[in-house]
């Protein structure tokens, strides 16, 4: 067992930690706002992780160059549909998760497209 | 080598698994998007582990490139659709 193997070994076992702390968050947190934290940050460093560890065992090969460009577009796309996601929830006026209101059902308190008339012209 | 791949193949894939009970169970849409999105992000890291495991990932690896581009594409369009009539700012 070489020194490259050892070491590709090492990555993806941190990698697969952090998926699974993912994982383990998107099931537990108590918030959608909270669940993009597991989501956005987690998965995005635990799939690098992974691949990082998949291209040193690979070697240098065209093969490395592929799988590292799935790495530099997983690092800019993840969080950016993530934040893509939750601005739509920010603006479908998505109530956070506070101490005050963990009673109340998480649901949605209006149809999106229906208060584009309400709050009218009072900034112009 | 072999059997450490099979291995986090294997425990990856449970772990993708337990995600689809916030994909049914999600109390919001929104809550389904992620939850699908982040399943769609593990099937990339699986497809590559497959790659590996059956020592063809000159092939595997393009389908994890459009994967992946895809998957990109889909959350994109779904947070958009489902956001409705964006207000203009000032």
């Amino acid at each position: 067992m070489t020194a490259s193997v050892i070491v590709a070994m090492i990555f993806i076992i941190g990698g697969v930690f952090f998926l699974t702390v993912s994982a383990i968050g998107l099931l537990r947190l108590p918030d959608f706002y909270s669940r993009t934290h597991a989501v956005g940050k987690s998965e995005t460093l635990g799939t690098m992780l992974v691949l990082i560890g998949l291209a040193i065992y690979n070697g240098l090969e065209l093969t490395t160059l592929k799988v590292i460009f799935i790495i530099v577009f997983v690092l800019i796309a993840n969080p950016t549909a993530t934040h893509a996601v939750a601005q739509t929830a920010l603006h479908c006026r998505l109530n956070p998760w506070t101490l005050k209101t963990k009673d109340q059902p998480q649901e949605l308190p209006c149809e999106c497209d229906e208060d584009e008339s309400q709050e009218p012209e009072e900034k112009q | 080598m072999h059997s450490f791949l099979l291995g986090v193949t294997v425990f990856i894939a449970i772990v993708t698994t337990a995600c689809l009970y916030r994909v049914a169970a999600g109390k919001t849409i929104f809550d389904r998007i992620i939850a699908a999105g982040l399943i769609g992000t593990n099937g990339l890291i699986l497809l590559i582990l497959i790659g590996f495991l059956f020592e063809r990932i000159d092939m595997f690896v393009d389908i994890a490139i459009a994967y992946a581009l895809l998957n990109f594409i889909i959350t994109i369009v779904l947070a958009k659709y489902f956001g409705g009539i964006r207000r203009r700012s000032p």
